[in-house]
């Protein structure tokens, strides 16, 4: 077991920990990385930012051996990284603290640092004083403490974080990549965190660290790479790199072209009508705090925040999948029953959620009757559902949304990611809804099928719907007219008509009000 | 996935078709395996093929049949219930305790009338039902543990109530439902029969019953699509316990007494009819005509076994490596790789 202690010297802008040159991989007709290359030399830390969709994730994938590039090279040290096939060499090089826990959770702290190494004594029986004593001395050496007894169950959020990072300096790894580690911290945490790696950092560790609150990046990290739709885009000591900047490289400046497309149209004219939504001081168990707003019919609004941010839940809570703690809901001037679908529907709700797989779609179960769901009452009497009816009401739906599929009764499993989404949105449309909640409109769809979303949602808010689109996708509220924007759970920012993708980017990520990290 | 190749086409295909196939081929693929069977049982009993032995055939897969209902509508919303079996004990057990006066043979003492005793039983199984639906729905309890505690559980109470007694000697009118006959046809058949097309048309026609197909799907999106997913799972468990107990009822009938075992056992069947029909155990999948199937499928098998004389101790093991053949059957023909 090599170098449990700290090494001596002093991060230098030596030879380069990692390296890769002119990675591309493509998934499916996205490219999700283009001739990517990056060098971090060895006692670097460096920040990875892009919005998302920028290839991020996929980078990390290919830097951790989890993913295969199309192109290009990956090198450690100067070597050229392992084989796909060989994780434990992969692990000698790399480690990556995700969102998510890596530990197993019911082994305790010093079973999980050790796991596969344990001491063992004769005939291959683990010996506990040694393997415990083993997990102290090794948290000690780099500055961590911990019950090493403890199951990994138990710990905090922080706690976990020690144990993987610590983990990965066992097996000898010198280049950790942070994958948003303050998204679930508290401000005391973080800075503990802050410390914690630049100890680390002073005794040769180099990081990679991911996040979407710029303000940290400026106090842990040296330099930064910017990636925008899968390119390098910026590549700088951050020293020379302005906040401002780092926001326009991860924007970009396609501005106003791309932008502003939709937006003069998009209701701002009856935005003075009464609202056909109104949300009164709604607050939400640990996600919303007292967010207020208001949706004129035939005006399209947008709610941007980052993941986390509570945007979410609050469209969760207009369709009536979330009870809200306090605060009032009203659609059309009616109060909704807080945390019920049908009543939200009847009073005028029409719902696309987030993830289509996951929430949307019954995979097995046919088109008709996927999309039939909302007005399943009007398929006959006494909760008889009609086929003939539904197979009318489903054939309309097909043919004004123009969804692409051989049979009314073909499962929606079938169709192709932009069918499914616009079936989800038929579904949402079937009731005639006066509010429509769109999560995500788009997501996961091809160019084609998202610019024929977005005209069937032109066309509902045309003919008097009001229209609020929760995302932080700039193509998603670029057909919005205002756009609100929530930061932790509450409401920060407005911007009218005609806004600027950098300020509202540098409003979604939180840069110019309130402290970024707790 | 075709998916990139089908977006791409703008305009819509020549025609669109309406609906989809009543019949599924994985509802036919028992039927071939069910010929070979009455072609076996055929050569190897000159009784196997008469009306009589049919109708008899018919009437002991009845009570099966109609747990098998009961489990079909629990495994399509993507549930469990083991703790059935014991339903078809306790509930006509509890009924006839009530009813008989004599202490000594194991009743109550307060001799109820039969025809207040019938509702009794249902009642029964509408508790068990209800009880299982509160742990697994609302407390979010694993189906499997909780069904196979309420299986014990169940169990126990009927031998403490009888002390393990066998109860006999019940009023006509308790047993008609599977002692009687319509038109030369045993009540229990007709029963099973009307209960099969009732809910058949109730899983395919009714708002309730695709709603369970769409909770076994994906009970998120059917949520988010406004079905009351925990109101339903909860009504299916107690229409569930009452169908258990129906059946109950239809045994208790028809051997005119209750066993402190009656129903033992019982579940291995209806898991197996129900699964071999291509009823899937990950729910959202399946219809009650193909459950049919495997109920009688395993009806005519065991009906087979016993006339080709086969030694009464090798009858389990045959039977168990025959359901295991029809699985495998069917699982070619139906190409339901998915299933686990």
């Amino acid at each position: 077991m090599s170098g449990q202690q700290p090494a001596a010297d002093v991060a230098a802008p030596g030879p380069a920990i990692v390296e890769v040159f002119g990675i591309s991989k493509r998934f499916g007709t996205s490219q999700a990385l283009s001739d990517v290359s990056m060098r971090v030399p060895a006692g670097d830390s460096r920040a990875l930012v892009g919005r998302n969709g920028a290839g991020k994730s996929t980078l990390v994938g290919v830097l951790t051996g989890i993913i295969s590039p199309d192109a290009g090279r990956v090198r450690f040290g100067g070597e050229d990284a392992p084989g796909i096939a060989e994780r434990q060499k992969w692990r000698d090089h790399v480690a990556c603290v995700y969102q998510k826990s890596t530990l197993v959770p019911t082994l305790t702290v010093a079973e999980n640092l050790l796991l596969n190494a344990q001491p063992i004594g004769g005939l291959g029986w683990i010996r506990w004083g040694a393997m415990r004593r083993e997990a102290e001395r090794v948290l000690a050496g780099w500055g961590m403490e911990l019950d090493v007894e403890q199951e990994c169950a138990r710990l905090s959020v922080e706690q976990r974080q020690i144990v993987e990072i610590a983990r990965a300096l066992i097996q000898g790894t010198r280049f950790i990549i942070l994958d948003e580690p303050t998204a679930e911290l508290e401000g005391r945490e973080v800075r503990r965190l802050f410390d914690r790696i630049s100890h680390l950092q002073s005794t040769g560790v180099t990081f990679l660290y991911i996040s979407h609150y710029l303000e940290e990046i400026y106090e842990v990290c040296r330099s930064v790479t910017v990636l925008r739709d899968g390119r390098v885009v910026a590549e700088a000591p951050l020293g020379d790199m302005a906040k401002g900047r780092v926001v326009r490289a991860m924007v970009g400046d396609a501005g106003p072209a791309a932008g502003e497309r939709r937006r003069a149209d998009a209701g701002a004219a009856s935005a003075r009508k009464a609202p056909a939504l109104e949300v009164l001081e709604l607050h939400i168990d640990g996600a919303v705090f007292g967010v207020s707003l208001r949706v004129a019919a035939g005006e399209c609004v947008g709610l941007a925040g980052l993941a986390g941010s509570g945007k979410s839940e609050i469209g969760d809570a207009i369709a009536g999948l979330v009870a809200p703690m306090g605060g009032k809901i009203l659609v059309g001037g009616a109060y909704l029953r807080g945390g019920d679908v049908t009543d939200a529907r009847r009073k005028g709700v029409g719902y696309v959620p987030r993830d289509r797989h996951a929430r949307g779609i019954i995979p097995l179960l046919s088109i008709a009757e996927n999309m039939t769901m909302t007005i399943v009452e009007q398929m006959g009497p006494a909760g008889i559902v009609m086929p003939g009816r539904q197979d009318d009401a489903a054939a309309n739906m097909v043919s004004s949304l123009q969804i692409v599929a051989a049979s009314t009764g073909q499962p929606i499993q079938e169709l192709s990611g932009g069918n499914q989404q616009k079936a989800v949105m038929a579904r949402a449309l079937a009731s005639a809804p006066r509010v429509l909640v769109l999560l995500y409109p788009t997501q996961g769809v091809d160019i084609a099928s998202k610019e024929a979303l977005f005209a069937i949602v032109e066309r509902a808010r045309a003919g008097g719907a009001a229209v609020l689109i929760v995302s932080d996708e700039l193509d998603e509220l670029s057909v919005c007219g205002r756009v609100l924007v929530v930061f932790k759970g509450r409401l920060t920012e407005e911007f009218p008509a005609g806004w600027s993708s950098e300020k509202l980017v540098a409003a979604i990520e939180g840069i110019g009000h309130g402290e970024p990290a707790g | 996935m075709a998916s990139q190749r089908v977006d791409a086409v703008e305009d819509q295909p020549a025609a669109l078709r309406r609906g989809g196939p009543l019949l599924g081929l994985r509802e036919l693929t028992l039927i071939p395996v069910i010929v070979l069977v009455i072609v076996i049982g055929a050569f190897a009993s000159d009784a196997f093929l008469t009306t009589d032995n049919f109708l008899n055939i018919l009437q002991q897969s009845s009570e099966l049949s109609v747990v098998v209902i009961a489990e079909t509508l629990i495994l399509l919303s993507g549930k469990f219930d083991l703790s059935l079996e014991s339903v078809v004990g306790l509930a006509p057990m509890l009924g006839a305790w009530l009813i008989i006066k004599n202490v000594e043979i194991g009743g109550s003492g307060v001799g109820l009338a039969w025809w207040l005793a019938i509702p009794v039983v249902l009642l029964t199984g509408a508790v068990v039902g209800a009880i299982n639906g509160f742990l697994i729905v609302r407390l979010r309890l694993n189906a499997f543990i909780v069904t196979l505690a309420m299986l014990i559980l169940l169990r126990g109470v009927q031998l403490g109530t009888t002390s393990g007694k066998t109860l006999f000697d019940l009023p006509a009118g308790y047993l008609y439902l599977g002692s009687g006959k319509w038109i030369g046809i045993p009540v229990s058949i007709w029963i099973a029969a009307i209960l099969y097309i009732v809910f058949g048309l109730f899983l395919r026609y009714h708002r309730l019953g695709r709603a369970l197909y769409a909770i076994g799907g994906n009970a998120q999106a059917a949520r988010v699509a406004g079905v009351r997913v925990d109101r339903v799972l909860w009504g299916t468990f107690i229409v569930a316990g009452m169908l258990a107990a129906l059946a109950g009822l239809m045994l208790t009938g028809r051997i005119a007494s209750v066993v402190p075992s009656q129903g033992q056992n019982m579940i291995f069947y209806v898991f197996a009819a129900a699964v071999i029909g291509g009823i899937s155990l990950n729910g959202g999948k399946g219809r009650l005509l193909g459950a049919l199937t495997g109920v009688l499928l395993l009806g005519i098998l065991q009906n087979v076994l016993t006339l080709a004389e086969i030694p009464a101790f090798w009858i389990d093991a045959v039977y168990g490596a025959i359901i295991l053949i029809a699985l495998v059957v069917s699982w070619a023909t139906g190409g339901t790789a998915e299933e686990t």
